[in-house]
């Protein structure tokens, strides 16, 4: 069954706050995550103003031979994105329970400061159960 | 898999786990209370509130859109038909109306007839320039913040002071979109 590679979780300035890897392929030291960060918070923006429809709302999804990109940017500038195998199927789903879990985990943490980089347990913790494969051929039912 | 429309506040608030009401009450009395003993100043504490208000609402935000699946609204009416509709049914269990736009489409008043937060509360005569409700303008303000409009929410009646229903008037200043910054001299 088709494998997650990465998750990350940036704010509405482009800066990684949350990075995680499962697999061996495509894994990265902090400096070259922080820098695949940006680079994707400035490749989504300039996705929306090159356009050729209007009103669109970026990237979501980016297709490779080695990987597949999906994103997904809620309507307040947080963006969660996850690298995973080529034809993983209900990312989307994974993505928007993801943003669940971070509303529930992060956001209802009153030390948690907004903008900043997530260390919440419980999110770990819920976020490593989501990612298991067998619940994620369950988010797509 | 098929995606998933918009959820009604009703259906929403049914499907989330509920606290006791009287607890709720009772809490956020506590909060006005002390408030009221540690900063004497009646302004300050309606500051104070919008301002708890206001930290509460910019992360409610993510839990409502996250749980109604709401898409991005059309225009200023849409947002506040929202607000009333779904927001406010949601997290207080009450629905709200929306009366009194004005010409341009930028000035509302949003009417609530019930209110959890008020069950058994009188105001007394030392505390009369008190908003106790100032919370929710402050959530309000704060929430829509982060959706990129720059809101202005103030009371317009308050059953506490003698009116009939409580009303917000809740007036965009302006839309602020995440602009990507270009170097035009380049």
């Amino acid at each position: 069954m088709a494998a997650i590679y990465s998750l990350y979780i940036i704010n509405k300035s482009g800066g990684l706050i949350y990075y995680k890897d499962y697999g061996s392929a495509g894994r990265m030291d902090t400096n070259d995550s922080l820098r695949v960060a940006s680079l994707w918070h400035s490749m989504h923006a300039i996705s929306q103003q090159l356009s050729p429809v209007s009103g669109c709302s970026g990237i979501e999804l980016l297709q490779a031979d080695t990987f597949d990109l999906h994103c997904f940017q809620s309507l307040t500038g947080t963006k969660f994105f996850v690298v995973c195998e080529p034809g993983t199927q209900h990312m989307e789903s994974l993505l928007k329970f993801i943003y669940e879990l971070y509303t529930d985990y992060v956001l209802k943490n009153p030390f948690y400061e907004m903008e900043m980089p997530i260390r919440c347990e419980l999110f770990d913790i819920n976020l490593s159960q989501a990612v298991q494969k067998d619940r994620v051929a369950l988010l797509g039912r | 898999m098929a995606p998933v429309g918009p959820r009604s506040g009703e259906a929403i608030f049914a499907s989330v786990e509920r606290v006791n009401a009287e607890l709720f009450t009772l809490t956020y009395g506590a909060i006005v209370r002390q408030l009221l003993t540690d900063l004497e100043e009646v302004e300050e504490v309606n500051k104070q509130l919008d301002q708890m208000g206001y930290n509460i609402g910019i992360r409610l935000i993510d839990e409502f859109l996250a749980k109604s699946n709401v898409s991005r609204c059309v225009d200023f009416k849409e947002t506040a038909e929202v607000i009333a509709k779904v927001g406010f049914k949601m997290f207080l269990g009450v629905t709200a109306s929306v009366t009194n736009w004005d010409a341009e489409g930028t000035c509302c008043n949003i009417v609530l007839e019930d209110n959890p937060l008020v069950d058994f509360v009188e105001l007394p005569d030392t505390c009369q320039g008190l908003y106790y409700c100032n919370i929710l303008s402050g959530v309000i303000r704060g929430a829509l913040e982060m959706v990129s409009m720059k809101t202005e929410v103030t009371w317009v009646r308050d059953m506490l002071r003698g009116d009939d229903v409580f009303e917000l008037q809740v007036k965009l200043l302006k839309q602020v979109p995440e602009e990507y910054p270009y170097k035009d001299d380049e």
